[in-house]
């Protein structure tokens, strides 16, 4: 490989690294709206068997080409701006709905090596990005001028910022046992110890010590993304679709495609933190990318089951879950873990 | 890596402290209707920490937690004063706040930490230390200040405070990190060494002493940095002026003897002069304001003015041109007067909260008309107050007063001391004011005084300590000079 | 100029620029966005200056937390700025003049050579391998651990503080207790009775 790049680097000089690097982002980027795009379909497809429903078949064979299509009516509709809407942060809402989602994948290894930036404090840079995520919605509502879109956008701020702290406390243990905040050597640590050694390292993964927050850690990933059941931030039935509601054609789908990156971004991270990432889980099989898609596809296809399975909850019900449950609980299983990471039983030495 | 875990001997008052605080959370918390609980519950705190504070004294300058905590005389009985004074702040405003429907675990909570707050800023040796004390003292003060969340004024005296304390809290940090930028250090010992031994320019140290000071003075409340000292003394209820008015003081005194003493001794010559500035100001604007306040807590608030004023006539005389032979009698002077100030505010706050009453706060002179006939024990009491602010003979006042005035006479501000003298002469017109009020004028109120008689014990032992101490100041003088002959 | 230097100048013109935007913007909403803005930039000046889990931090609690419940609280309010502004030519040239003489001080200062960065030795170079946050980690939690404590029960009291002055239990309100809601057995709602078949 090396031997194809020196001329084309040689080509660009000092530009290389630049033009390197976008070179990257973009073989990350354009894969990742593919997966977008069928992820939509497959929710479909997936909610409409388990409903005995046939879900979408008519454009291409068995509705394949639905996604293009519809990505085609959403850039060909007109993007209307509300006349009473604040104009340039209506139009920056649905960008900074986007961006973050899009810039956490910079941290994210894939395989051994293949990140855009290793850097020692990954995980952080994380929690920094999807903390930012909040401004799209919170942005977008306040620039519509509507009431139902800053109903939503107040919804979205309170159970953001709520799910992110249980959401953190997950992580801190995570990086407890890992010793580390870089995802590539959380990955590596969780291919050690006894089970690993025996040639199982499914068992010897992080889901299993710290099984509690594996569970908070999706499911308040669930609420971070504002998927059902905890999706009253667009609340359909009684705030029609909270902050996208004046928004049409690709301002939309800007939301949309932020909203599907980032249950996808979720899964991978649930993937990589818990389920050891790209490892294999038995000994005869080699690692590999591979085996993070399969870990992502299943998170994903639990987000889709979930959707299909449970009614909405309340909103007071969703923040009584955030603040009296998954707070005190990661926060009692924070000192566990540091207890059990510093007593003679530690398995992490 | 070569870490070893700290001291935590010296520091155990603190702990204590810290432990209990826990526990009264936990109590009230779980508990319903602890309130009573959490009242003896920190009282008992203050008296464990008096036992191990008094415990663990043994004289010595003990620095721990990597220099940034110290443990010695001074610090030892300015914690005592503290803890008497909450303690005594507790027992008077009891039924006041239980009338007013405000008393509840987070009360003592807040009072808890803003006590632990005084303790760390005695205790620091260090800029960070100093200022999270403070932090924790001011926060704490915000919130009880504002506790009476159906009073507009206490709102609103709550959003003063908090809005200029911010402001002071910035100043002060400001300067810090000048004296940091300055020095490169942040503990005080090594500022010291570094200034001594850095000698030459020392314009960025008088930058960052400027705001140093500033920052100082609006915690000690003088002039010019003192307009949020009347409307939070007025605004804001008795109970938590009087915790705001005796207490703190105590710890701003540490505050000022460990920033400006032990950690910036060197440049005494130009931060005596800023505070001579502030003293004369205070002292002037103090005493004169305080004629035309109606108003008692207001009154009391603007005499607290001329009060730090004269505090800060200690801390000015002691170097004279390089010579600090005269520090040790000038700040345990300013020492002594602290103390005396707070013993006074402590009973003439007391008084008004004895007079008040479910539905009623007495706070104005009017308040206080014919007290003698409806009780002259108290007319009595609130009569030796207002003598010992006025720095009338034999009251422990006026021998604060007279220390203050020596210490300034022996470093050659004769100049200034004839000034406080006239300055005083015309504050106790306003405090005579009250005394002609309360035994030649008629009651306009005749309702009975009910007060529990714990509260009527402790005022009285409070006034009668002023009388007392005024007459046998020996012991308190000698505390003070022991905590002095450390720092020398 | 390198790339290093091209990047901190782009920085601090947001940051500087962003700053402005915020007392001038006429918009409390717009101000806040341009705070989050500056915090940002800040953030990534230090990164520039290697201190990658401060600039890391500083977006997490300012921009992910702090500004995002005060962008909140801003929307929600009404704030008239016309009345807010009135009163502002009458303050202007009080204020200007504090201003000018500070600046002036400031400059006299700090402009000068007195600042005397000479005698402040120059910080170490990094080793290879060094990570920014272990040695914060490990300051904070060895000789930084009682300012670090102290720092802990002064949120401590802000929490408290913020439940006192604003928990009211009021008896009128008819809300729900998920809690209680939850709790609730079949049996609470449901009671099966066995009877026997009854002829018609």
């Amino acid at each position: 490989m090396e031997s194809y790049i020196e001329p084309v680097a040689q080509f660009f000089g000092a530009a290389w690294p630049l033009v390197w690097s976008l070179l990257k982002i973009v073989g990350i980027i354009a894969p990742l709206f593919l997966c977008v795009a069928y992820l939509t379909l497959a929710e479909r497809k997936v909610i409409g068997y388990m409903q005995v429903r046939i879900g979408p078949n008519r454009v291409g064979p068995y509705g394949l080409l639905q996604p293009i299509a519809d990505g085609v009516k959403l850039l060909l509709k007109e993007i209307i701006i509300p006349s009473g809407a604040n104009k340039s942060l209506f139009i920056i809402g649905p960008v900074l709905a986007l961006g973050p989602a899009l810039a956490a994948w910079a941290v994210v290894p894939f395989s051994e090596g293949w990140v855009i930036g290793n850097v020692d404090a990954g995980l952080l840079f994380l929690l920094a990005i999807t903390s930012i995520e909040v401004y799209g919605v919170i942005i977008a509502a306040w620039a519509s001028n509507s009431k139902y879109a800053f109903l939503g956008g107040m919804r979205a701020a309170a159970q953001m910022v709520s799910y992110e702290i249980a959401m953190g406390f997950a992580l801190v243990c995570v990086l407890m046992i890992s010793s580390s905040l870089n995802l590539t050597d959380i990955v590596n640590n969780q291919n050690k110890g006894q089970f690993a050694d025996m040639g199982l390292s499914v068992l010897s993964w992080n889901w299993i010590p710290l099984f509690p927050m594996f569970i908070v850690y999706l499911i308040s990933g669930i609420a971070e993304t504002n998927r059902a059941p905890f999706d009253v931030v667009e609340g359909e039935s009684e705030i029609v679709a909270g902050h996208m509601v004046e928004y049409s054609g690709m301002a939309f789908a800007l939301f949309f495609l932020g909203e599907y990156a980032n249950m996808i971004l979720v899964s991978a991270l649930t993937s990589i933190l818990f389920l050891g990432g790209w490892l294999s889980p038995v000994g005869f099989l080699p690692d590999g990318f591979i085996w993070l898609a399969l870990k992502t596809s299943f998170i994903l296809f639990l987000f889709l089951w979930f959707r299909a399975t449970f009614p909405r909850f309340r909103y007071d019900h969703i923040m009584r879950l955030g603040w009296k449950v998954f707070i005190p609980l990661t926060l009692f299983w924070v000192v566990v873990v540091a207890v059990w990471v510093m007593s003679p039983l530690s398995i992490w030495k | 890596m070569n870490f070893v875990i700290p001291d935590f001997y010296p520091a155990a008052a603190e702990l204590f402290v810290v432990a209990m605080s826990f526990v009264v959370l936990m109590t009230g918390t779980f508990l319903q209707n602890s309130r009573s609980l959490s009242y003896y519950l920190t009282q008992f705190t203050l008296l464990g920490a008096a036992v191990v504070t008094v415990y663990t004294m043994d004289g010595q300058v003990t620095l721990t937690f990597t220099n940034m905590y110290v443990d010695d005389l001074m610090g030892d009985f300015l914690k005592l004063m503290v803890y008497l004074s909450v303690a005594v702040v507790l027992l008077y405003s009891r039924s006041y706040i239980g009338d007013r429907r405000i008393e509840s675990t987070e009360y003592y909570m807040l009072v808890i930490y803003a006590t632990l707050g005084m303790m760390v800023m005695i205790a620091a040796n260090h800029f960070l230390t100093l200022y999270l004390g403070l932090e924790l003292l001011s926060l704490s003060l915000y919130a009880l200040v504002a506790t009476q969340r159906d009073s507009a004024r206490a709102t609103e005296a709550a959003m003063k405070y908090f809005v200029l304390g911010a402001l002071a809290s910035g100043l002060l940090l400001y300067g810090m990190s000048m004296l940091y930028g300055a020095t490169g250090s942040l503990e005080l010992s090594r500022i010291a060494q570094a200034i001594y031994h850095q000698g030459g320019d020392k314009t960025v140290l008088m930058f960052g002493l400027v705001f140093v000071v500033a920052g100082l003075a609006f915690k000690l409340g003088v002039v010019p940095f003192h307009m949020w000292i009347p409307d939070v003394y007025q605004g804001a209820p008795t109970s938590v002026t009087l915790l705001i008015a005796s207490a703190p003081k105590l710890a701003a005194f540490g505050m000022a003897m460990r920033l400006l003493v032990n950690g910036l001794f060197e440049l005494a010559d130009q931060w005596q002069s800023m505070l001579m500035f502030l003293a004369v100001l205070s002292i002037a604007l103090g005493n004169i304001a305080a004629i035309a306040q109606p108003n008692l807590k207001r009154m009391l608030g603007y005499s607290g003015i001329s009060h730090m004023g004269f505090m800060l006539l200690g801390l000015v005389s002691g170097v004279v041109e390089g010579d600090r032979h005269f520090a040790l009698n000038a700040y345990s002077s300013a020492m002594f007067y602290v103390f005396s100030y707070v013993l006074m505010t402590l009973a003439a706050f007391g008084v008004l909260l004895v007079l008040s009453r479910a539905g009623f706060d007495a706070e104005t002179l009017e308040d206080l008309k014919g007290l003698n006939k409806r009780s002259s024990w108290f007319a009595g009491m609130m009569a030796i107050v207002m003598f010992s602010m006025a720095g009338i003979p034999f009251f422990i006042g006026f021998y604060a007063k007279f220390s203050v005035l020596l210490a300034v006479v022996a470093s050659g501000y004769k100049w200034l001391a004839v000034f406080a003298v006239m300055m005083s002469l015309i504050g106790a017109f306003y405090y005579l004011r009250v005394v002609k009020v309360m035994f030649f004028d008629e009651p306009q109120d005749s309702s009975p005084i009910a007060t529990p008689a714990t509260m009527r014990v402790a005022l009285s032992l409070n006034a009668l300590a002023i009388a007392a101490l005024g007459l046998l100041p020996g012991w308190v003088m000698w505390i003070c000079d022991q905590s002095m002959l450390q720092s020398f | 100029m390198d790339f290093q230097a091209v990047v901190f100048y782009f920085l601090a013109t947001v940051v500087v620029l962003a700053s402005l935007r915020v007392i001038t913007a006429k918009n409390p909403v717009h101000a806040a966005l341009f705070l989050v803005l500056a915090f940002f930039s800040a953030g990534g000046i230090w990164m520039l200056l290697h201190a990658e889990f401060l600039a890391i931090a500083l977006v997490m609690v300012y921009v992910g937390a702090v500004m995002v419940l005060f962008l909140f609280v801003v929307m929600m309010l009404d704030i008239n700025l016309e009345r807010i502004r009135q009163g502002f030519w009458s303050y202007l040239p009080i204020g200007a003049l504090i201003g000018i003489l500070m600046l002036a001080e400031m400059v006299v200062v700090l402009g000068s050579r007195y600042f005397g960065l000479e005698h402040v030795p120059q910080p170490a170079e990094f080793p290879a391998g060094y990570s920014n946050t272990k040695e914060l980690g490990r300051l904070l939690y060895t000789d930084y651990v009682y300012p670090f404590e102290l720092a802990s029960i002064v949120l401590l009291v802000a929490m408290i503080a913020a439940v006192a002055l604003t928990l009211r239990k009021r008896k009128s309100v008819k809300a729900l207790d998920p809690a209680k809601q939850i709790a609730v057995k079949r049996d609470d709602r449901v009671r099966i009775v066995s009877m026997d078949a009854e002829k018609k």
